[in-house]
């Protein structure tokens, strides 16, 4: 006899919502998505900064290469919402214009480090053996490096040899698999033992199919969440990377670069500061919202 | 408690040797000229050039200068800039600033995480817990160096209530500003983590025991669930020491302190490679060493770890 | 092993009238106990018996104050020693509990704090109501291990609670809620999650413990078995609502419940040749799912258009017997019950 302390909570829960029991996992997940308000204004600002990214010249005629110095510094005014930077560039131009170095390099980095974390994982979570003792220790090894640390080393060591956007994103996607790598192994070691698995197994299919058809899309769920939650923590990194001058270099505009020019004028010339940092939050800040609400949606636990 | 001991130390050895050989890798093994990023804007100078071809053996294969590399690191010598100083050196004469930045920083990233996860898990759903996470998602998200940046302007600049840069040597109270905004960010992980346990444990039998024992609530939370729930924080807090090194070296780099992050910020400014690369070598040994004394800490929390 | 039982008398020890106790709050609360009424003397030993979720263990924890903050209590009033508990200050309930009033929960792997030693955990006690010092808590903590047969008490005072098994936690538990030599106990399924050679020796203590100082029991079981050798008196619990009270002898051999009759016929006999126990058919009922006739109508073999649609009251059917049934007499009067 189960104890009614613990039974009944879980026994009532049920029996008073009946209904969502027949839906499945992510049916469910996005109907509780949809409902959430938070999620609906994060995809606002997503969307907004996404055509800021594609399309900048529906945001600002104002080129932001061009800069007249007689501005430099000059505050926030009308027609130059955020003030000029001290090259006398528009604030705001730049601004608009930076979003899609920003985004990109978070865009790739997240591709990245999900496919060489996913397929690693993949690997070892599917063969076991020495092969997962391997990549499970390196990934430990891996884990343990702070990504800005690691980053540091690398493009401190490669120097200004260009690159710009994909340099960056190739460098936060070599050390930052690990987490997704970890992830995976573990999606897949609790569905290769599965029934539905070992009958397939059974009836002689592929280790590849097996792999591909049942392992892979019941692993999807959990990566998309982190996907989402490090798209956020990349444009993060990328900013300070800009800020400490090793990641994206002028000519190209992102908003670490802005805030790192701005720095040093901080207490004369203080909106060249702001507003980069305040949009950039606003980016993560979105990220972060919508990756924790997927997140909630997708943990049966916290329901 | 003794085999616990000596099987974590056993552990340490493959990733003290793969971490150590990620960075040194990351330095000296990647494709392209290994002196590019080296020696400022310029081309290295032959007579450096020479030199170092010497010092780090670059005509030899990678792993045997990894070799070199480790018994260099176990004499302490981390080899010497292109201008000439040595690293060690000047990495010494950084350490205790940083040692004293992180320690204040952890002390508030604990009082912080902790006071405020357990009122939040006390009563989870409430005004407090919900305010709680939701300032806890914004802080997530300002990247550290808007944060340093922005209180250094409005608790430095504005109000004049910190020095805006701090002297050598620091003092603790000087560190305070940016102890506070290094353990901001960390805090809301360690309060969520730390909520969770306590809920957890509240649910528990052995608090539903320690009320029937007529405990009173300070008593139930603050000795039953709060113990059991302080070993996942631990193992965040030591984790984490990584991620608070390298948070380190943008606020050092804001604040202008001259710790190890100071250090790699002037270094990065002055394209200093093998500063940074030892640098970062010494921030990671440390980190390595002080996760192994976070697991050793195990044992004393949680008794069925003696006997594992 | 027999012959426990004790004529009781004197003042009740602990009164419960009408005692209600529900999940969550307002319109949506789901109701989990109903109407419980209910008295322990000194020195009697009160089993409360039913399946799992019929509400017994709700209903000790609504008297210990200690439900989860989910449930409440909706209605009645809880009498302890002539005082009233529900209006009692929440101070002075908390002093009584562990003191006046102890519980023994069913052995679970944390039912004990992992992370304190067994020794440190009964002295608590000692140290939290009392105000003793380590040094007395500790000596009174081993006293107390002694007496609930825990060996080599000295050395295992330091030990935790994963170095114990099952019976021993169960013993270690005992001792901390008879360390204040209270009045009245609750053991809610002390035995259930041992193994069977230990359930007696548990149970043993427990009600030798129980004579020796004169102490009131409430023991809640969903074993009949364990009731008849112990209990003065037996309340036959189902869906959250009292079915059947009398003497443990009484309702094993002659019950008035087809509910109370079915869960007598389930007590294996040494003598009988039955292999395979009856099991009652159907699926239990919860008070939230009862309709408004009888909770046990949809399972019960003697159900008549009446029982969908009227609840019974629970009345007295001989001196000292209640039962709630349209046809209590009816069953009283059917001998065909399989057990001889």
């Amino acid at each position: 006899m189960t104890d009614l302390l613990q039974a009944t909570p879980r026994a009532a829960k049920d029996g008073v919502e009946p209904r969502r029991r027949n839906r499945s996992l992510t049916g469910e997940a996005l109907a509780l998505l949809g409902r959430s308000p938070l999620v609906w204004v994060a995809l606002v600002v997503l969307a907004i900064l996404a055509a800021m990214a594609i399309a900048p010249g529906l945001f600002t005629n104002v080129d932001p290469q061009r800069c007249i110095l007689l501005n430099s510094r000059k505050p926030p005014a009308y027609g130059s919402w955020f003030g000029f930077d001290i090259q006398g560039c528009d604030v705001f131009a730049r601004t608009v214009y930076g979003a899609r170095a920003s985004l990109a390099v978070a865009l790739l980095a997240t591709l990245g480090s999900t496919l060489i974390g996913g397929a690693l994982g993949l690997v070892a979570g599917f063969n076991g053996g020495i092969i997962d003792a391997v990549i499970s220790r390196v990934t430990d090894v891996v884990l343990g490096l702070p990504t800005l640390l690691g980053a540091i080393v690398i493009l401190a060591t490669l120097g200004n040899t260009g690159g710009g956007v994909l340099r960056l994103a190739l460098v936060l996607s070599l050390l930052g698999w690990a987490t997704e790598a970890r992830l995976m192994r573990a999606s897949v070691l609790q569905i290769r033992n599965a029934e539905y698995v070992r009958a397939a197994r059974v009836a002689g299919a592929s280790s590849l199919w097996i792999a591909l058809r049942h392992v892979l899309p019941n692993a999807v769920a959990p990566l998309l969440v982190l996907a989402t939650l490090s798209l956020g923590s990349y444009v993060g990194t990328e900013a300070t990377l800009s800020y400490l001058g090793l990641g994206l270099q002028p000519p190209t505009i992102s908003w670490g670069t802005a805030i790192s020019d701005a720095q040093p004028y901080l207490a004369s010339a203080p909106h060249m500061l702001m507003f980069p940092s305040l949009v950039l939050t606003v980016t993560v800040l979105a990220l972060v919202m919508l990756g924790e609400a997927v997140r909630r949606a997708f943990d049966p636990r916290s329901r | 408690m003794t085999g616990y001991i000596l099987r974590r130390l056993l552990q340490f050895i493959p990733v003290f040797l793969g971490t150590t050989f990620i960075v040194f890798f990351l330095a000296w093994g990647m494709p392209g000229d290994p002196l590019a990023g080296k020696c400022g804007d310029r081309e290295c100078p032959d007579a450096f050039v020479a030199a170092a071809t010497e010092e780090f053996k670059l005509d030899r294969p990678l792993i045997v200068r990894y070799g070199y590399y480790l018994a260099d690191l176990g004499r302490g010598y981390l080899g010497r800039s292109f201008t000439g100083r040595d690293v060690s050196e000047q990495l010494l004469a950084a350490f205790p600033a940083t040692i004293r930045l992180a320690l204040l920083a952890v002390l508030i990233e604990v009082l912080l995480g902790v006071t405020i996860g357990v009122f939040a898990a006390l009563r989870p759903g409430r005004t407090f817990d919900t305010a709680t996470t939701l300032i806890g998602l914004v802080i997530i998200a300002f990247p550290g160096f808007v944060v340093a940046n922005l209180a250094q302007l409005v608790f430095g600049v504005r109000l004049g209530w910190f020095p805006v840069t701090v002297s050598d040597p620091t003092s603790l109270c000087e560190l305070l500003l940016p102890a506070i905004v290094l353990a901001l960010a960390h805090q809301v992980t360690l309060s969520r983590l730390t909520r969770s346990a306590v809920i957890e444990s509240m649910q528990s039998d052995y608090v539903r025991t320690a009320r029937t024992k007529g405990l009173s609530e300070a008593r139930v939370v603050g000795v039953h669930a709060l113990r059991n729930s302080l070993i996942p924080a631990v193992t965040y807090v030591g984790k984490d020491i990584g991620g608070l090194m390298a948070g380190a070296v943008v606020v050092e780099g804001v604040f202008n302190i001259s710790g190890v992050g100071g250090l790699i910020v002037q270094s990065i400014r002055s394209h200093d490679g093998i500063t940074i690369v030892g640098a970062v070598t010494v921030i990671v040994v440390a980190y390595l060493v002080i996760n192994l004394l976070v697991d050793l800490s195990y044992a004393l929390l949680d008794p069925r770890i003696h006997y594992d | 092993m027999i012959g426990f039982k004790t004529t009781s008398g004197g003042e009740p020890l602990l009164e419960v009238e009408a005692l209600s106790v529900a999940l969550g709050r307002g319109a949506g609360a789901i109701p989990i106990v109903a109407d419980l009424s209910f008295q322990v003397r000194p020195g009697e030993v009160v089993a409360v018996i039913g399946e799992s979720g019929a509400g017994k263990s709700m209903s000790a924890l609504a008297i210990m104050d200690i439900l989860p903050p989910t449930a409440g209590v909706t209605g009645g009033s809880i009498r302890f020693m002539g005082e009233d508990l529900l209006t009692m200050p929440a101070q002075r309930r908390r002093m009584l509990r562990g003191s006046r009033m102890a519980m023994v929960h069913q052995d679970a792997p944390t039912a004990l704090n992992p992370v304190y030693s067994i020794g440190w955990q009964i002295a608590e006690m000692f140290r939290v109501h009392r105000g003793a010092t380590a040094a007395d808590a500790r000596r009174e903590a081993i006293a107390l291990m002694k007496k609930v047969g825990l060996p080599n008490a000295e050395e295992r005072a330091g030990a935790y609670p994963h170095q114990f098994s099952g019976g021993m936690r169960q013993r270690a538990m005992i001792a901390m809620a008879i360390a204040l030599e209270p009045a009245f106990l609750i053991a809610d399924e002390p035995t259930t999650a041992l193994d069977v050679t230990v359930q007696r020796q548990i149970l043993d203590l427990l009600v030798g413990l129980q004579q020796e100082r004169g102490m009131g029991l409430l023991l809640i079981t969903h074993d009949f078995g364990v009731v008849a050798e112990v209990a003065d008196r037996v309340i036959v619990l189902y869906a959250g609502r009292v079915v059947e009270t009398g003497t443990p002898d009484a309702i094993l051999t002659n019950p008035a419940h087809p509910y109370a009759r079915a869960l007598a016929a389930c007590v294996p006999h040494l003598d009988s040749s039955v292999e395979t126990l009856p099991s009652i058919p159907g699926m239990s009922a919860s008070l939230a799912t009862a309709g408004p006739g009888c909770a046990f109508a949809p399972r019960c073999p003697l159900r008549r258009p009446i029982c969908l649609e009227t609840r019974p009251a629970l009345r007295e059917i001989a001196p000292g017997r209640r039962a709630a049934c349209h046809f209590s007499e009816e069953v009283l009067a059917d001998d065909s019950r399989a057990v001889a």
